[in-house]
């Protein structure tokens, strides 16, 4: 853990006047060597390894996908800079961090939407079960359909609520008739904890149905493909608790096929639903380690910060 | 008293009672500090006593513009020698004409010189004193309005409701101008068809198959009753606007689909104003790319075939009036293509679909309310073209459906029948009007419909 009690320092410079004493002492002068109003030329790029460092065991148990020294630019932003992550199977990764820290830009890179962006650029390894998701052999439209996301804001497509589930099994053809479609779309919107409010209105619009609803349309959309990964971006914003509480009991329910990855702004959120959390600050991930750890006895200074509620 | 310097001295005027005004209403707050106490801030106060200053002072201008003239005309009238007074209405205005042509000096009526100078010299002495006496007023009443309005200046008064009702005021007067434009030419039009279908049956008219408007020029002429079936006109039309629309909408569907989805910046910042370009051509000019280019070109390429392209062909015009739509076309196709929220392209993408799919399977449904709209207004378009019909798709009315021969259409045939001298009573003139009010109902439909379905799909996202 040497490495990653150098990175707390690092990454507190700036507030290092006000860091309290830690429980455990670490290399107090090196602090004061690497701080930037030093900056030697000779120690710049060990310090810009360590600064990078995260707190926390980036690994998971059975790793679904591995993030390695991830990148993104957007021209010359550096949104998010060297993360390594893994999303593990059966469990829930949540991320959380203030507003603009790359939670987003980070979920997004899981399935190459950043590639719908002209002015983004990725770089680093990420692995789709030992696979690199940026190599050249890699077909995007395969990737997304074995990484599904959920948005923030419900966005059903404009056709029919039967339509909108069975649209991802039409593009891959994984149903060869309609009565196998039928099923697919019945089992998705089952499990999306729907089917009871739609079975009715099959060939209704999906656009009439409730923001709740909407989004639980939006997630039986996505498990109809049968994903390896689902990917949420803040999917409970834009609802109200009694939706979110249904989603949140989608979501555990979810975990125990799925690998998923969650943006939240919800601190009980992220408590409730994930077994590991990661916790992003200026484009760097500074902390990941299990739930209970992080929101009882975070490692950093910025992450305590943050699930206290004194800054964010 | 000039009118451009009456104006000056009002806008002078008006700007002094402005700024009088808005000391004014500083003072009767009781100075700067209490600036909080009046109801609204004190320009508007200024623009208050202006207002009052101004407004009455145009409103009686244009009551002169528009009676003023009459007025005076009847006192000269009045002052005329009785032979000439009792003339029947006719011919009075006839010397009321002389009258006028005389006092601008124009002209000298050889008849009744003398009488009519004279009427001249008092019109003219006439119209001076009464700008003198207009402008007295005008001065009087900005000075008298200002100065009421300024009086009554209070904190409580609340100056930015009266101004910005004002305001209000001009601008629906603004846009009526527009609406009352467009009843007025309904009704010239309606008046003038409703004296043609006294003459020819409306039933003859709308279901007849043959069309050529001669009418005898005597009375004693033979063979030239004229038949006025428009029929052949409507298909002519309809022939050429259906050309036109399988040109224009593949084409402007693409090229939208293309600039929205697929260019980059850099093509979309070449390829717009390219567009916008083309659909600043004057029709004149396509009229003769039609009629010089592309007509000899199809007729060439008929001949290869083994066809007989005429000369002057639907096919021609149709292709060229295509061409000229797309921009239109393509420019209400990329708005509504733009309009569709990036969520839902994201989320079909998030699905694992390519941009094509997306494009077929997303975007296009959602836009699809939106792209039939411009479709609709493009069909009025093209139903409205004139130019390039006229030189490009002949004036033979021949019922067929067959794109290779020469047809005409509405707009050609009611600039061929006005076009020269022509008598405004015959039923050859009067037909233009009878057809000019069938394309106004027509296009006036698909506009309204075509509105709507617009204005339902911008809903859809608000
Ligand atoms: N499309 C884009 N183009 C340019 N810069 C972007 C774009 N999207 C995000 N950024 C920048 O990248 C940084 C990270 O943004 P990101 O959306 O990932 O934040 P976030 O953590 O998701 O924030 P929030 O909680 O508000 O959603 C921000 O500084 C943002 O300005
Ligand atoms: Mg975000």
């Amino acid at each position: 853990m040497d490495t990653a009690e150098q990175a707390y320092d690092m990454t507190n410079i700036e507030k290092a006047e006000t860091v309290p004493p830690r429980p455990d002492p670490g290399p107090e002068p090196a602090v004061v060597q690497f701080a930037p109003e030093a900056e030697p030329a000779e120690q710049e790029v060990a310090e810009e390894r360590a600064e990078y460092d995260t707190i926390g065991d980036v690994t998971a148990k059975d790793a679904v996908m591995t993030v390695r020294d991830c990148n993104v630019f957007y021209g010359d932003n550096h949104a998010l800079q060297h993360v390594n992550l893994d999303v593990g199977r059966n469990e829930v990764v949540a991320l959380i961090g203030p507003s603009g820290c790359g939670k987003s830009t980070f979920i997004r890179c899981l399935n190459r939407m950043n590639d719908t962006i002209e002015t983004a650029r990725v770089t680093g390894e990420i692995r789709l079960h030992g696979d690199d998701i940026n190599s050249r052999e890699t077909d995007v439209v395969l990737l997304r359909a074995r990484v599904g996301m959920v948005f923030q804001k419900p966005n059903p497509f404009p056709k029919s609520v039967y339509d909108n589930v069975a649209y991802g099994p039409k593009l891959h053809g994984l149903a060869s008739n309609r009565t196998e479609l039928d099923e697919i779309v019945e089992r998705s919107l089952l499990r999306a904890g729907l089917w009871d409010e739609v079975k009715d209105r099959l060939d209704d619009p999906g656009t009439g149905l409730s923001g709740g609803q909407q989004q639980r349309l939006c997630i039986a959309r996505t498990i109809a493909v049968d994903p390896e990964v689902i990917l949420m971006d803040e999917p409970c914003s834009a609802l109200d608790p009694i939706a979110t509480a249904k989603i949140e009991d989608l979501i555990d329910e979810l975990a125990q096929n799925y690998a998923i990855a969650i943006v939240t702004h919800s601190m009980q959120q992220a408590a409730r639903v994930s077994q590991r959390t990661a916790y992003f600050h200026l484009g760097k991930l500074i902390e990941v380690d299990s739930t209970d750890k992080v929101f009882t006895n975070p490692g950093h200074r910025l992450t305590e910060d943050y699930v206290t509620g004194r800054f964010g | 008293m000039r009118l451009s310097t009456l104006l000056l001295i009002l806008t002078v005027m008006a700007i002094a009672a402005f700024m009088l005004g808005r000391r004014r209403s500083i003072q009767v707050a009781g100075g700067y500090g209490a600036i909080r106490t009046l109801h609204s801030l004190p320009k508007y106060y200024g623009y208050y006593v202006a207002i009052w200053c101004g407004v009455p002072g145009l409103l009686l201008f244009g009551l002169w513009l528009s009676f003023g003239d009459a007025l005076i005309m009847g006192r000269v009238v009045a002052s005329l020698p009785e032979q000439l007074r009792d003339l029947p209405d006719a011919q009075l205005s006839l010397v009321v004409n002389d009258i006028k042509n005389m006092a601008a000096g124009q002209f000298m009526n050889p008849q009744r010189g003398a009488e009519i100078a004279v009427a001249a010299d008092l019109y003219n002495s006439l119209r001076v004193s009464a700008r003198w006496i207009l402008s007295g007023l005008i001065v009087a009443l900005g000075l008298a309005g200002s100065g009421l309005a300024w009086t009554r200046l209070r904190p409580e008064l609340r100056a930015r409701n009266r101004v910005e009702g004002i305001v209000k005021l001009g601008l629906i007067l603004a846009s009526t101008v527009a609406i009352l434009t467009t009843i007025g030419i309904l009704l010239s039009v309606l008046f003038e068809a409703i004296r043609f279908f006294q003459k020819i049956p409306m039933t003859d008219f709308l279901f007849g198959l043959t069309w050529s408007p001669q009418t005898a020029l005597r009375a004693d002429q033979v063979g030239s009753s004229g038949s006025f079936g428009a029929i052949p006109l409507f298909t002519g039309t309809l022939l050429i606007s259906a050309i036109a629309m399988l040109v224009a909408m593949p084409l402007g569907l693409m090229t939208a689909i293309f600039l929205s989805e697929y260019a980059t910046p850099r093509v979309r910042a070449w390829v717009k104003p390219a567009l916008e370009i083309l659909a600043g051509v004057p029709t004149v000019v396509y009229g003769y790319f039609a009629a010089l280019t592309v007509g000899p070109l199809l007729g060439d390429l008929g001949a290869l075939l083994g066809l007989d392209v005429a000369s002057e062909s639907a096919l021609g015009a149709g292709l060229v009036m295509g061409i000229m739509i797309i921009p239109f076309v393509s420019s209400l196709s990329d708005d509504v293509i733009n309009a569709v929220p990036q969520a839902m392209r994201d989320g079909s993408y998030g699905l694992g679909a390519t941009q094509s799919e997306t494009i077929k399977h997303v975007v296009l449904p959602a836009a699809l309310p939106g792209i039939v709209g411009g479709a609709l207004l493009a069909v009025s378009r093209a139903i409205g073209e004139t130019m390039i019909v006229v030189m490009a798709a002949g004036l033979a009315a021949n019922l067929t459906a067959n794109p290779l021969e020469a047809v005409t259409t509405v707009t050609v045939q009611i600039v061929t029948l006005l076009v020269g001298d022509q008598e405004f009573d015959s039923a050859k003139t009067l037909a233009a009007f009878a057809l000019g009010l069938v394309l106004f109902i027509v296009t006036l439909l698909l506009n309204v419909v075509a509105l709507r379905v617009v204005r339902k799909y911008r809903e859809q996202y608000e």
